[in-house]
This record gives structure tokens, sequence and C-alpha cells, in this order.
């Protein structure tokens, strides 16, 4: 690897507009563009659902651009595209690289992290993947059709096997590829921020548990991106150099025999999955993380069982190499190694039940206090469980049997990701907010946002469970098909409503987050009387963080209501004959 | 004590919020108790063996789904902001160890129970009587192909001369192959009739990209991959229709590729076989 | 100040004239600990990146052993012998570069330059070498969509290849910057850099292992 300026060296603020704001290295403003990044692909995403939500209802409702209503493969084109931006440049951006990136430096007593230049070009490779998927709906063919996934043969073969197979797909198969290689240069900067960058007197064991989310999570991104780069390099030569990876031989379609053969359909689904299962805990460990540092500073209590949180997401992180089968039960793949599987994926839950318990043990015998950060972190816990448990149903082959490829799996993994994780995103905000932008965001506005989208998240989501139980298979573009598909048209039609309101909920927190920017009531250095050391820097901080100064930590970080302290809470630097007794 | 800012709520979102809480713990609940959209009736033994599982699985999982949401709606509103101090605590080492030991042994105990019925219907392999069936899945309708009543499937095109490059359909038995002469094919969008009380063993196969064969009433579902051939084996109990639809991604026809199922007498299945091969 | 190890290199760097003096400005980065701080930064970063590249590798060994069992269409290719040259070639440029290492603690920047061109020039040898083999493939009849043997004999031997060319830059890289007087910045380069190709060195050597067992 090669050298380069910046790193260690003492960095002054750089001048003009280009070094300052847009090729940047200080890890605050790259932080804030991933941030700003997920935020656009957010709104993007849920226009998409809207556009969705709308077609399953009323599947032939004429809207503008789709003047003879959605066809089945715009449906699927734009549920493809829904799922692939949610998870990939919202999910995987804002949570780990956007706030991880603001707030691991500070938390640990660093400048800036690792490898700032590394960083930088982290995001903009990030931004190129974006501008490559997005170039995905207007090329001609339009948006890519296989869902997220992108399943092989269809996705392999070209534009012989239909609509959404054509240079939409290709672009697709760039742009993830693109997205990889950016991933992997953030989770190289994470790790060696993490190891050798902490200050004096921080102990991996005195980190707060955001800081482990954000390392462990690296560490699973690191193992887990190249995999999915190699698939897609396969994927990509499939379609574009004649190779057959995943296609296997004598396939028909509209009447022309394929030239390709003896590929393995189910090799794709291998490679995918092992980058895929490990992918949504990449996607929800800051979230816990986050999460369990809310709870804690809201409670005015230390996290319950700091070790074993650790330990859990360790092993949750772990766990998610080893289960990826549950994806593929009925594949095709050998019963005996879904055995396998089936256990493995089972005991995944032990580490996120100790979690919940623990977190459920911070806030007992705790002084609660309902800020807006705090609600959303309770949201989270409880979301969590139910998005959760539904795993479980689907961590058993016998059942899965049932279970897979209907609502049922779409109900369990919104909860958990397009919920839970949104959520964390959002108590993130809310917390951090005032240190990012030196004021509060409206309260108000804050809690209305989180009571509707509380509601409303529950009211399109359980529902699914229900429909998945009646058998409802996913990605059908209407009920048409079947009389037993068209008896739950009032649940989609429940589901919908509900969509759009709490879609109409999130502008309420688009218009508080950028009107509190210039509006919202000054913060001070310390607005929430928390314990890690962002909170002991003004707001927002210095170009270098810490102004030149090694900061010295003394104790954990979540060091609240010690007994005989006069305050209720200590800062992680504060030296013990600082501290004011009661 | 406590932030300098941000409305830290009262005693009304405390309250609020554990009532939210309550409600959507008993609304969940009762929607699943009262089977509002339910299962249709299984129609097969293991079908029953697995909506067994699936109860036991779902009493479980209820349980802990009631006294998580339950308890977290107890500790919003008891530990709100009165005043109080918290407890400075860092936890409990021996409740961490007791509820992770009873969480492991719970679901990883559920885990193996379940394999007994997934080697059951995927393991164990089918009684040599079995009536085979071929399944062949394709953009967007099925096909079938019984093997006649020499019992044998005859070999396609493909199979018969596996070196030889194919311009035009090789999903065609080969006419050399005398397994194949009394071969039923049912073609693209047919209807399959199968014998109550009888075992079959279904081949499922395709011809261009991945589908999945799903009938919900047997609580069965089988990828249809092409390059392989996936054995399904059921019994069914009880004479009906019932639906098939395709349970995997396959284009824009995705969500139309159904056909029906239908279980009969041993009288009705010979004159629907009769009807078939008299076309 | 936080307790850093010190390598033995850099006892005899320091004793030949040492780092420059604290620039100043309470900066804690600029002390004589940060070096060792710094280096483990970088250190780290090039193994983490390791750990990532491998990986990448794992799934396309695994797809390739897949892809051999399942197929029935498996047609092994003959391995060029030039590929035998191109390892020796390899591996003598591990040899080389880890001298060149060595030397720029020891005996300085002359020595060790000539050392690094060596590898350099071997390491560009080792690609034209790959090109041959490509070239007698080709001759063959062989490409990459002909059969699944040849498309994993091209996609690994183009994806090792591609690491090694950013290999091959980074070494140019360090020797043009040499001759600048930051002397931590070279050693901490020549060890990162040194690490990567030991790594290309031991894949190639896995990769061709693969290609060849079990034919």
């Amino acid at each position: 690897m090669t050298t380069h300026a910046g790193a260690v060296h003492e960095h002054e603020a750089p001048k003009g507009f280009i070094r300052k704001y847009i090729f940047s290295l200080d890890h605050k403003v790259i932080g804030k563009q991933y941030i700003c990044l997920a935020l656009f692909s957010a709104f993007v995403g849920m226009f998409l659902s809207a556009l969705m939500r709308l077609r399953l209802a009323w599947p032939a409702m004429k809207l503008p651009f789709f003047p003879d209503g959605i066809l089945p493969e715009q449906y699927l084109a734009l549920m493809t595209m829904h799922g692939t931006i949610m998870v990939f440049m919202v999910l995987t951006t804002a949570p780990q690289s956007g706030f991880g990136n603001y707030f691991l430096p500070l938390q640990i007593g660093a400048a800036d992290m690792a490898f700032p230049v590394l960083n930088m070009l982290s995001f903009w490779t990030t931004f190129l993947s974006l501008v490559v998927l997005m170039a995905a709906f207007f090329v001609t063919g339009g948006a890519p059709l296989g869902g997220w996934t992108v399943y092989t043969p269809l996705s392999a073969i070209g534009e012989i096997a239909g609509p959404g197979q054509g240079l939409g797909m290709t672009l697709w198969v760039i742009a993830i590829a693109i997205f990889s290689g950016a991933s992997l240069m953030g989770a190289i900067n994470f790790i060696a921020t993490t190891l050798d960058l902490r200050t004096r007197g921080l102990s991996l064991m005195r980190m707060p548990l955001t800081a482990w989310s954000w390392f462990i999570t690296a560490a699973i991104s690191l193992l887990a991106f190249g995999v999915l780069l190699a698939a897609g390099i396969l994927l990509l030569l499939d379609r574009t150099a004649g190779t057959s990876f995943f296609i296997p031989g004598n396939l028909v379609l509209t009447e022309k025999v394929i030239s390709h053969k003896g590929g393995s359909p189910i090799l794709w689904q291998h490679l995918f999955w092992f980058f895929g299962h490990p992918e949504v805990y990449i996607a929800i460990l800051p979230g816990m993380g986050v999460a369990s540092h809310v709870l804690s500073t809201f409670s005015r209590k230390p996290v319950f069982g700091y070790r074993a949180m650790v330990f859990a997401l360790s092993a949750i992180a772990f766990l998610g190499f080893i289960v990826w089968g549950h994806h593929m039960f009925v594949s095709g793949m050998s019963p005996y190694v879904a055995i396998a599987f089936s256990v493995l994926t089972m005991s995944i839950g032990v580490p996120s039940a100790i979690k919940t318990f623990n977190w459920l043990g911070t806030l007992w015998n705790g002084n609660i206090q309902f800020t807006t950060p705090m609600l959303f972190a309770l949201g989270f816990v409880s979301l969590f469980v139910s998005g959760g448990l539904s795993g479980l149903f689907l961590a058993q082959p016998a059942v899965d049997q049932y279970l897979t490829d209907t609502y049922f799996v779409v109900a369990h993994f919104h909860l958990i990701m397009g919920v839970a994780a949104i959520f964390g995103m959002f108590t993130a905000t809310y917390f951090w907010f005032p240190k990012v932008f030196g004021r509060m965001m409206n309260n108000t506005l804050g809690k209305l946002h989180f009571w509707l989208s509380f509601v409303g998240v529950y009211a399109i989501f359980m529902p699914m469970h229900f429909i998945g139980l009646a058998g409802h298979p996913r990605r059908y573009a209407d009920t048409s098909g079947a009389p037993f598909l068209q008896a739950l048209d009032p649940v989609h039609h429940f589901m919908t409503y509900a969509a759009f309101i709490t879609i109409a909920a999130q502008f309420i927190f688009l218009f508080n987050l950028l009107w509190s920017i210039w509006k919202g009531e000054k913060a001070g250095i310390n607005p929430w009387n928390a314990t890690t050391l962002e909170w002991g820097v003004p707001s927002p901080p210095p170009h270098d963080n810490f102004a030149g100064h090694e900061p010295t930590v003394y104790r954990g970080p979540y060091e609240f209501s010690v007994p005989g302290v006069a305050e209720d809470f200590i800062l992680q630097t504060t030296p013990p004959d600082k501290v004011v007794k009661s | 004590m406590g932030p300098k800012k941000g409305n830290t709520g009262s005693a009304a979102t405390a309250t609020i919020l554990a009532l939210l809480l309550v409600l959507l713990t008993v609304l969940t609940v009762y929607i699943f108790a009262a089977k509002t959209w339910w299962f249709p009736p299984a129609i097969n033994e293991i079908g029953k063996e697995i909506d067994q599982q699936f109860m036991r699985t779902l009493v479980i999982t209820g349980i802990v789904f009631v006294l998580a949401q339950l308890g977290l709606a107890w500790a919003v509103f008891r530990y709100r902001a009165r005043g109080q101090r918290a407890t400075y605590s860092h936890g409990n080492n021996v409740m961490e160890v007791v509820w992770t030991l009873a969480t492991a042994i719970m679901f990883i105990g559920l885990g193996i129970l379940s394999q007994r019925t997934w080697a059951a219907v995927r393991i164990k392999p089918a009684p040599p009587e079995a009536m085979r069936i071929e399944v062949i899945g394709q953009q967007f309708k099925w096909s079938f192909r019984l093997p006649g009543p020499d019992g044998k499937f005859g070999k396609y095109k493909f199979e018969a001369h596996p070196e030889q490059e194919f311009t035009r359909d090789p999903w065609v038995v080969d006419a050399d192959d005398p397994d194949g002469k009394d071969d039923i094919i049912l073609g693209p969008g047919s209807v399959i009739a199968v014998r109550v009380n009888e075992p079959v063993e279904l081949l499922i196969r395709s011809k261009d990209v991945t589908h999945s064969f799903f009938v919900r009433e047997l609580r069965l579902k089988q990828d249809a991959v092409p390059g392989m051939t996936v054995p399904l084996q059921f019994t069914a109990t009880v004479p009906g229709e019932y639906q098939v639809v395709c349970a995997e991604l396959c284009g824009l026809g995705h969500h139309l590729m159904n056909t029906f199922l239908k279980v009969l007498s041993r009288e009705d299945y010979a004159a629907w076989l009769k009807d078939m091969t008299a076309e | 100040m936080p307790g850093v190890a010190i390598t033995d290199e850099l006892d005899i760097l320091n004793a030949g004239g040492g780092p420059p003096a604290n620039r100043g400005g309470g900066d804690w980065r600029r002390e004589p600990g940060a070096f060792g701080r710094e280096r483990r930064m970088y250190l780290t970063g090039v193994s983490v990146a390791l750990a990532a590249i491998l990986m990448f590798f794992m799934a396309l060994a695994s797809a390739y052993i897949v892809r051999k069992g399942t197929g029935s269409d498996w047609q092994p290719i003959e391995m060029p012998r030039i590929l035998w040259l191109n390892t020796a070639v390899l591996v003598a440029s591990s040899i080389t570069v880890e001298v060149a290492r060595r030397k720029l603690a020891q005996a300085g920047v002359a020595e060790f330059r000539n050392w690094w061109a060596i590898t350099t020039a071997l390491g560009m040898l080792f690609l034209g070498g790959q090109i041959v083999a490509w070239r007698v493939l080709a001759d063959q009849g062989l490409f990459l969509a002909t059969n699944p043997s040849s498309s994993f004999f091209y996609l690994l031997t183009a994806s090792h290849g591609a690491h090694l060319l950013i290999g091959l830059f980074a070494l140019l890289y360090v020797s043009i910057r040499a001759g600048r007087p930051d002397w931590r910045r070279r050693a901490i380069a020549a060890e990162g850099v040194a690490i990567y190709w030991h790594f290309l060195d031991g894949l190639w050597v896995f990769l061709l292992l693969l290609l060849n067992i079990g034919r």
C-alpha cells in the first residue's frame, strides 16, 4: 500500500470551497456527506415504495409517468431498486460511514480517522456507485428486475429473459461492485482507527458501545464485501463475456436455446448470501450500538452488562458468517446442510436475546428522560423484538418451506431493517444533531415524528405477517392470479393507507432537520449531560476535534448516577480530583 | 439531574408509550389467536406435523414477545423521571448466565425438534411405489410429465445426447428412447392430478430460470432450478382442488404463473387420466 | 507518554540522525512516540486490507471448486510451462523486496534503492510472463469463455495480476519518494509494501496449486 499525506500529519483547516466541502479530508465533513447521500437515497427509496404500495392496492390506477398504470414489469423494477437503494445506499452508509465517520474519532479522542485520503475516496466511490445505480432508471430497457438478490440465471442471461434484464441489470452489477470497493476502503479505515488511534486511558473496554458497534461492523464488512465483489464479477462475465458460471445448459427462452452451459444457479445464491447475511448485521449493529448508548444516557444509568453487550455484538458478527444457508432451504441445497444452517441460525437468537434483556435491564431502576432520541431508542427495542422473533420461524426449514418467499419474510426483514435500523438512524440523528450543528432539533416536531412513525410502521408491517401466513407469495405485482390472494386485498389497502401516513410523517422529520440547522435553539457543549468524549468539545467541534490536545480518559463510558457524586453523570475525561462530590 | 435540554416528557409520554406497547401486544396476540388470516387446512400428515411445530414456535415466540413488549411498557412507565436517582449498577452476571442459558435451551431445543419433521419429508426417500410426476417450470406456466404404464421417464433429447449442441428446443422426448414412448406430456398451463392417500414424488425442474412450486395446503415449496432435478414427496389425504403458485421471482409473469393440483379418488383419477390421454 | 513499542530498525535509524525535532503546536502526533503509533496504524491498514483481498480470492476459489465439481463439461487445460518460470521470478522478487527492506534499516538509501529496483523489475517480468502465458493459451484457441477451466484460469490470473499491478505502482511510488528526507514515511512504506508483496507471492503459489491439483 502506498503512503499518502494526511493521517498523522497535523492538518491545518483547509481553505477554499472545494477542499472544505467537496474533497474534504475531515472525517466530520465526510460523515455529513455520507448522511446526505443516505438521506437522498432514503427519500428516493421511500418514493419507490409509495409507488409499489399504490400498485398493490389499486393495480389499474393511472399515474404520472405511468399513463397505463404501473405494468407488472415496472412494479418489479421499482421493487428491485427500492430494495437495492434502501439496503445499500441507506442502511449500509449512514449508520456506519455516516455517523461512524463523524463520531468514532471523537469518541476515541483522535483528531481524525487513520487514513483521511482513503476516507475521502471511499465517500466519492460510494457516490459514484449511486450515480451508476440511478443511471439504470434512465437507460433503454430501464431499471433491472430481479429483486435486490438478482438470482441467476434470470439475471445472468440478458435481455432474452425478459424486460429488466438489459443494460439496467448490467449497470446494477457494476454499481454494486463499485459499492463493494468503497465499503472495503471504509472498513480498513475504521479498523485501523479503532485499534491504533485511541487516546490515553481509552482501553477497548472503556469504549462506548457505539464505537464497538462500528468496529465490529467494519470487521464484518471487511470479510463480506470481497465475496460480493467476486460474485458480481462472475455475474458480469456471464452477462457480457459469454462465460457460464451461473448458467446451466439447455435453457429455452422464448423458444431460443441459450448457448451457455454447465453453470450452477445455486452457486450465485451461495456467494450472494455469504455476503448477504453478514450484510444485514452490518445494517443493524450500529443501530444496536446507538440504542444501548442512548438508553443508558437517558435512563441516567450505566449500560446493563457492558461486557455481555460486547460479547453479544461479537457473537452476532461471528455467527452471522455461518448461517447464510437459511436463505436457501428450498433452493435445492442438500437437506443435511440445511439442518446445520438451521441449528446455527437458531443460535444467533441467543446473543440477540442477551442484548434485549440488557436493554430492559438498563431501563430498570433508571430515571427515564423522554427526549426525542430516547423515544426512538425505546421504539428500536420494541421493533427489534418484533422483527427478530419472526426469524425463529424462518430459521426452521420444516416451517420455512411454507413461509419462505411469502410476505412473512417481507414482514420480518422490514421490521428489523426497514424499521428498527431506521429508528436507530433517527435516534442517532436526534441525539447527535446538537453536537454537529450546535443547535437542538425542535422537540415538538420530533415527538410528533416519533408517534406517527411508531404507530405507522407497525400498521404497515404487522399485517404482512398475516398475509404471509395466508400464503401470499412475495414479489407479486398484484393479487389477480388466485382467489385466495384477492381475498387479501383489504389488507393491502390498509397497509397502503398506513404507508402514506407514515411517509408523510417523514417530511416532518425532514423539515425539522433542515429548519433546525439554521433556526434551532442553541445547544451548547453538552445539552444532554452525556459522558462520552464528543460531549467535551464545542458544538460543532473544531477542525481537529481536540484543538491539539490529547484527551485523557479516566473511566468507562457510562458512569451515570454514581453514588456520592453531585451530578448524575461524569464525563469520561474529567480527572478524578475534579469530580464534584455530593 | 438529567439533560439540560430537550423537553424530557412527562407522565403523559410514559403513559402513552406504555399503553401503545400494551395495545400492540394485545392486538398482535389476538389476531394470531383468532387466526383471522391463517394457513388453509393441511391436506397431508406432514403438513399437520409442520403445523404443530409452527404452533410450538408460536407459543414460545409469543411468550417472549409478550414478556418483552410488556416488560418494556412497564419499565417505561415505572421508571419515568419523577425526581428519583437511578440505581448505579453495571449489571448482574448471574442473571446474564440464567437468561442466556434459558434462551439457548429454548431456541436451540426448538430448532432441534423441528429437524425431525424436515428429515421426514426431505431426507427419507420416497417409497418405491410412489407415483412419480415430473414438474417443469418455464416462463410463465407449469407443465407436467407422467411416466406412463412402464413407470419410466424417457430421456429428453439433450439427456440422450449430452455432447450435442441444440439449436431447437431439446426438451422433447428422444424418439429412440423406448422408455419415453408411453410418457404422458401435459403441456404448459396444464392442471395436475394425484390419487388421494397414495404417495407421490414430484421431480421438479425448470426449462429457463428459477421458479418455485408451492402448494399451501401441502405446506410444501420447492424451487425449480434449471440444471437440477429436485424431488419433493407428499401423500395427500383430502380430495379437492388446490392452487399451485410460483414462489420465486421469474419475470414479469411471476404473479400469474399458477395452476391447480387435484387430489382425486382412484376412480376419478382414472377418468381424469383417460381425458388427458384422449387428447 | 503513552508507551509505544520501538522497533530495532527505528533505534538504528535514530542513531543515524534521527527524526526531526517536534514540529510543535502541542500536537501530540509529532512527538517521537508518534512514529511507532503511525507505523502500527499503517501496518494495521495493510494487514486488514490483505484480509479483504483474501476473502475475494477465497470466493473465486470456492466458485472454482464448485464449478469443477458440478459441471459435466469440465475440460482441464494444460498449464503453460512459463507459469513455473513466472513463479520463480515472483519468489525471487519476494526475496529481493525483503533484502531491500532490511538494507533500508542497516545501510541507508542507496542500497535500498538498488534492491527495490530489482524487485520492481522482477515484478514487471512476472506480469510480462503472465501475458505470455495468456498468449500461449490464445494460440491453442482457449479464451475467457471457451470452457469453464479456461474461464477460471483467465479470471484468477487476471485478478492476481491486477493486484500485482497495484503493487508495482506502490513499488514505484516508494522508490520515487525514497529521495525525500522523511525517513519515517519511507520505512513504514517499505514495510507495508513488502508485506503486500509477500502476500501476493503466497497467493500466487496458492492459485497455482489450486489450478494444478486434481485437474
